[in-house]
């Protein structure tokens, strides 16, 4: 218990000092799960539009993965990203600019969005599909082209979008074993506020990890109560 | 004057059941055509195909002499052509908006004073900032026609445009209609399930039953002197579906 009530006072403390470990810490954590989301999004919030929209050979096929795909277990994806990225691994000795190295940041976001992507997929395919087809209809009759179609209803479906870009942020804010694996967790550079926690805590030093579980906990409720501020706002 | 659209043996079919056989239908440019029949008679597909957003089984669609290959309509051919749906499809947004949405959708961005004359001529005026999903159906059936005439299309397709409407703002519709047809030749497909609207407001009438265009005539031949027993019996109300 003394712990605990202590181990919240000093996680405060350090962060509110400015605790110079714990911040450097929350900006490779915050810099991880930015660009991981940013691409997640660039990639998955058309290609949901696409396969919640369009009807073409294989598309149930495609669904099926990207399901199998949200239900991916991170440390799988760390092992295959790992495997692919090592020194013996099938791209790593490739030597290619766009293939990066294993234990650096750009190892952990290819990781990231390999977790996260499906997920933005996922659950921008049934946001879409939820817009009424007699809308959709509409939208073409008064003279949209495929392109401006597909935006409108994207538009239509944003709530759901933004369920899809909540979802994907909170697992790769909340991933430990596929950043840890490709990442190394190594001091002042690849370490996040998940994987810092693990060491911390196996380490007893449960201030540095309890400041940072607060820190973690206090930008996923932020997160949230913005999501819900602008789903307000649409309505 | 050459027809706006020709059909020639179109055909539609839903999962296997055949819903529209149609032989032969001519629109010309500037008419006014009413197409009645029972519900499930195949008007609302027909108005799909005629707007290019489903494709034919198999037959033939003229437009402008041009026969249309409905996986691939010139955009300018689209545009020209709108449908106001049977149940008026709105966007999440406000009434000025919803106006806007064809005109941005055409790069114009200065729509203002068109969705201004707009609210004023539907009675919209007050409610040019409210949110379109809490309209009223009758509000939202006239926004719906405010938004496709806006565009000012050269064919102008109606399903049901005064199903939710008061007789006051019925007549307003009607009235509206007919002044567009007069002032710019707007060719006009009116489906509608009130045969004395059809009356009113038509240079032909067309009846349609099990997806066939049974009869088409000009709208006094229609009315009082029509070819088909079953228009007889339509047009006199005697048929039970
Ligand atoms: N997308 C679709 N899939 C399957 N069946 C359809 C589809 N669209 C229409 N139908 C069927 O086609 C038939 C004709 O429908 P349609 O909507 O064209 O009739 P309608 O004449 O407009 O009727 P109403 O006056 O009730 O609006 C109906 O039996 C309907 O169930
Ligand atoms: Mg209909």
């Amino acid at each position: 218990m003394e712990t605990i009530s202590s181990g919240i006072i000093q996680g405060l403390k350090l962060f509110f000092s400015g605790d110079p470990a714990l911040w450097q810490i929350i900006g490779v954590s915050a810099q991880v799960s930015g660009a991981a989301l940013l691409l997640s999004a660039l990639l998955g919030i058309p290609l949901g539009a696409v396969l919640g929209l369009t009807r073409f050979p294989g598309r149930r096929m495609i669904q099926a993965l990207v399901y199998t795909g949200m239900g991916l277990p991170p440390v799988v994806v760390g092992l295959a990203v790992y495997l692919l990225l090592s020194n013996n691994g099938l791209l790593g000795p490739l030597q290619q600019a766009w293939i990066p190295k294993l234990f650096t940041v750009e190892a952990m976001i290819d990781a990231q969005v390999i977790i996260a992507a499906p997920l933005v997929i996922g659950y921008t395919m049934s946001a879409v599909g939820e817009v009424s087809p007699n809308l959709r209809l509409q939208v073409r009759s008064l003279g949209a082209t495929r392109l401006q179609a597909l935006g409108a209803t994207l538009w239509e479906a944003r709530r759901g979008v933004l369920v899809a870009l909540i979802g994907g942020l909170g697992s790769i804010l909340s991933e430990v074993g596929a950043v840890m694996m490709v990442g190394g967790n190594i001091d002042g550079s690849t370490r996040v506020m998940t994987t810092a926690i693990l060491l911390e805590t196996r380490r007893g030093n449960f201030e540095l990890a309890i400041g940072l579980g607060i820190v973690l906990l206090g930008m996923a409720f932020l997160i949230n109560l913005s999501a819900a501020q602008l789903q307000g706002k649409g309505h | 004057m050459a027809p706006v659209y020709q059909l020639a043996n179109v055909t539609k079919a839903y999962s296997g059941r055949q819903i529209l056989h149609i032989n032969q239908l001519d629109i010309y440019p500037g008419e006014i055509l009413a197409v009645v029949g029972p519900s499930g008679a195949g008007k609302s597909t027909l108005l799909r195909l005629l707007n290019f957003l489903e494709a034919p089984d198999s037959g033939s669609i003229y437009f402008n002499q041009q026969p249309i290959n409905h996986q691939n309509v010139p955009l300018e051919i689209r545009r020209t052509v709108t449908t106001v749906f049977q149940n008026p499809a709105l966007l999440s947004g406000s009434v000025t908006a919803n106006l806007l949405f064809g005109l941005r959708l055409r790069g114009q961005n200065d729509g203002q004073k068109e969705v201004d004359e707009m609210l004023e001529r539907f009675g919209l005026a007050a409610l040019r900032r409210s949110p379109a999903h809490a309209l009223s159906g009758g509000e939202a059936q006239r926004v719906a026609l405010a938004r496709a005439l806006i565009l000012k299309p050269s064919v102008l397709l109606l399903d049901e445009p005064t199903a939710n409407l008061d007789p006051y703002n019925a007549e307003m519709i009607e009235s509206v209609i007919r002044g567009i047809n007069q002032a710019h030749q707007t060719t006009i497909v009116l489906v509608t399930h009130n045969i004395f609207q059809a009356r009113r407001l038509a240079d032909r009438v067309a009846l349609m039953l099990n997806g066939e265009i049974i009869e088409t005539a000009d709208t006094q031949t229609f009315f009082e002197n029509p070819r088909d027993s079953r228009t007889r019996r339509f047009v006199r109300g005697e048929m039970v579906w």
